[in-house]
């Protein structure tokens, strides 16, 4: 039987995962850390610290700032040297919390052994809490809040959880090693997410490329479902290799073949989907009061002799990650933050790793030299590699003609930014580099209008009461 | 024969007439009355169809200018004050005179005032790396370098200098239409007032970054120290975000804040001298040395009646 995946476009590109065999080792803390408040999608941190604060790793520097936000903790112990604007990897301000590390101290309640807890709360208010407490966010790569996608809204019922292994970015494999080395805990990480959300059925989704992972996964899943009921109803899919089959709309429609409409949500199709190391983040939160003070990260490239899977203290210097891993080979030419397809490069190496960031690839001047542009010959191969469905060259016509009503009306809005079309097209034309600003112009129209809607209906309201 | 031609003649006449009375009736009934002016205004535009005015084209904007009830939020830069005056005497308005203006460029980011600490490679647009990071250079507010400004003029006006790497504006072509301020994505150049003879004085940078980060980026920052404003005698000088910003309106080009910016900043163009940096300096000295001692003696004298009060209570 041909094993699932999504049904439109796709490509298959070398999956380069060199560093598979790296054990995720524990990075050394660095002597100064930078903490971005901006860390996630939503509304920025307020920090609650001042310079000269003593702080302990785990404790609570920043605040949400809103609804869509999230805690941010020291990662340290240490002073906090500076809160003020720093660079982030794309070269802008952000507000950053610049902390000294003296030692490694951590706040009281955090469990730092590694026994593994089973037994979870009952009561989901007190996950909920400990979740939002925690800060923890997706870490698959859009950062939006965890607790916030684990609260469906009104009316809608969530049906399947999907936990995301597929990890379809060549190059990345710390989730490899998540589900290899930490299989336990993303099992019952997963059995709280799926308690929250009341819903019979869980699925961890893995990529036939990771036939290790697939086997240990299934014998830890049956482990634990024959412990307790609690773990019932928690399955494992292989899944067939084809990228981007980790974006979100995809492994919904692979796993159950159902499709998320234009501007809709995952929870509307009955679907919520995690990746495996949110899954982690949120067993530590729970079971360990542990908040995401650190992430997983893959630090590879074929230039580089030795590669590594790095657990690393959010906030660490890039150029300090690096350092460690062997320094910058001669041969490097661009330091990748993520993986190839959707990664972006760093414009400076001072700058901090944040929640998100999953890999630093570091790729040679060879590997990353663009062909030169000739002209589209109307192949329709960038249509055919579309996972979204859409006409990359169209989109591509129409933003360099600055049209943005039929920019939305052919919806460049819904273009998830994978970069097949990029990879497929024969006259190298930077497809997504256009239509990745034409998709900003239409997002920005969206939102202004949705402002305007809302201002006017607030402005209605207010004038029904003055009657 | 005869009689078939004559026939076929007659028929196709009395055809035709009667099809011309049909149209002329739907022409009659369906007639779109169209204010004349619109034509007449439309002849007087610069027919560049720039939308410098902010309408699809100069047709639009003879539409928009014949119901508007007067010229006050319909202005045509291009043409200026010679093209308004003309729309304002076929629509019987009455046209407010408006200073012309040119395109400047707030960026003094030079190769050698600002190098380059990283490689872009990616596509030739100022908007595509503007959506992608900061800029090549250390500084996330400067010119990217790409000409999208240059691109998007019209009139042949900017251009790219190869040798500082940033667009420059040809004053006589300019029209001051604001394609090229639409188009920046970090929004760098203004429309200002050409100034008397040409003459006009503007803060050559963006960069919002505190004073020891900006400097570090580009050796011609405004590093936001706020000399130029404490100096400004006519209240033109403004500082927000660590940026000065010299208002046009105020301004009276008297060159002080250009000789006070300890890095150069604040440029003076089309002045028939060059500054004498060192004269202007003793100038504001000597000016700050009278101030202070005029109130060293408003204080003293304000003082005295004090000091005479309390000497009376000491003696009672």
């Amino acid at each position: 039987m041909s094993k699932r995946t999504f049904s439109i476009g796709g490509i298959h590109p070398h999956d380069s995962k060199i560093s598979r065999e790296c054990a995720i080792e524990t990075l050394p803390v660095p002597p100064v850390v930078y903490v971005s408040v901006s860390q996630h999608i939503g509304a920025p941190a307020k920090p609650v610290v001042a310079v000269g604060d003593k702080v302990k790793a785990g404790q609570v520097v920043a605040e949400p700032g809103g609804f869509v936000s999230a805690f941010i903790h020291s990662p340290v112990s240490g002073t906090v040297k500076s809160v003020g604007p720093r660079k982030d990897l794309s070269g802008n301000n952000q507000n950053t919390i610049e902390i000294a590390v003296e030692g490694d101290e951590w706040v009281e309640g955090v469990d730092l052994s590694p026994e593994i807890v089973t037994g979870f709360p009952d009561d989901n208010s007190v996950i909920m809490d400990k979740i939002r407490q925690g800060g923890i966010v997706g870490l698959g790569g859009a950062t939006f809040p965890t607790q916030v996608k684990l609260a469906p809204p009104p009316g809608k019922k969530c049906e399947m959880l999907i936990i995301n292994g597929c990890e379809c970015e060549p190059y990345l494999t710390c989730n490899y090693r998540y589900m290899l080395e930490r299989a336990e805990q993303v099992v019952i990480g997963t059995a709280i997410i799926k308690q929250v959300l009341g819903v019979g059925k869980a699925t961890i989704a893995i990529e036939d490329n990771k036939p290790e992972d697939i086997a240990h996964m299934e014998k830890v899943v049956a482990g634990l479902a024959a412990s307790s009921a609690k773990y019932a109803g928690i399955s494992v899919m292989a899944m067939q290799t084809k990228y981007p089959e980790g974006g979100e709309k995809q492994l919904i429609d692979a796993v159950m073949h159902r499709q998320v409409r234009s501007g809709g949500l995952p929870i509307d199709v009955g679907a919520v989907v995690q990746n495996v190391a949110t899954a982690f983040a949120v067993y530590e939160a729970v079971q360990k009061n542990k908040p995401l003070v650190s992430n997983t990260m893959t630090v590879t490239g074929d230039c580089l002799p030795v590669q590594h899977n790095y657990e690393v203290r959010i906030g660490t210097p890039i150029s300090y990650i690096i350092e460690k891993a062997g320094g910058l080979p001669e041969a490097a030419a661009k330091v990748i933050s993520g993986g190839p397809m959707m990664g972006k490069a760093v414009s400076n190496l001072d700058a901090a790793t944040v929640k998100g960031t999953s890999g630093i690839l570091i790729l040679t001047e060879e590997q990353t030299r663009r062909a030169p542009e000739t002209h589209c010959i109307r192949c329709g191969k960038c249509s055919d590699a579309c996972p979204m469905g859409l006409e990359p060259f169209l989109l591509f016509r129409l933003t360099k003609a600055d049209m943005v009503p039929e920019l939305e009306d052919n919806a460049a809005q819904d273009c998830i930014e994978c970069g097949c079309c990029l990879y497929s097209c024969p006259a190298h034309l930077p497809l997504l580099d256009i239509i990745r600003t034409g998709k900003q112009q239409v997002m920005g129209v969206i939102r202004a209008r949705a402002a305007a809607a809302k201002a006017a209906a607030e402005a209605a309201k207010a004038s029904q009461v003055a009657k | 024969m005869s009689t078939t031609i004559i026939w076929t003649i007659a028929i196709i006449s009395v055809l035709g007439m009667l099809l011309a009375c049909v149209l002329w009736l739907i022409a009659e009934k369906f007639k779109v009355v169209e204010d004349p002016r619109i034509d007449e205004v439309e002849k007087v535009m610069p027919g560049a169809n720039c939308g410098g005015c902010g309408f699809a084209g100069c047709r639009a904007f003879a539409e928009a200018a014949v119901k508007a009830p007067d010229l006050d939020n319909n202005y045509c830069p291009v043409g200026g004050s010679d093209v308004m005056a003309k729309v304002a005497s076929i629509l019987g308005y009455e046209v407010k005179a408006k200073a012309p203006q040119v395109a400047v460029v707030r960026c003094n980011g030079s190769c050698s005032n600002r190098p380059s600490v990283n490689v872009y490679d990616g596509v030739k647009s100022c908007k595509v790396k503007a959506s992608l990071y900061s800029g090549d250079t250390g500084c996330a507010f400067g010119c990217l370098g790409c000409g999208d400004c240059v691109a998007a003029c019209r009139f042949g006006a900017l251009s790219m200098d190869p040798a500082t790497g940033l667009p420059v504006v040809d004053e006589e072509k300019c029209t001051a239409c604001g394609s090229c301020v639409k188009v920046c994505p970090k929004h760098l150049i203004e429309l200002r007032n050409k100034g008397p003879r040409g003459m006009r004085m503007y803060v050559s940078c963006m960069n919002q970054d505190k004073g020891p980060a900006a400097k570090k980026a580009c050796a011609a920052a405004c590093i936001g120290c706020g000399i130029c404003a404490k100096t400004c005698t006519h209240d033109a000088i403004v500082i927000e975000n660590n940026v000065a910003y010299i208002d046009f309106t105020k301004c009276k080009l008297c060159r002080e804040c250009e000789a006070m910016c300890p890095t150069g900043a604040i440029h003076a163009v089309n002045f028939p001298k060059p500054l004498d940096k060192e004269a202007v300096k003793a100038r504001i000295a000597e000016r700050n040395r009278k101030a202070r001692e005029a109130a060293a003696a408003a204080a003293a004298q304000a003082a005295a009646p004090e000091t005479a009060k309390e000497n009376k209570e000491e003696t009672k």
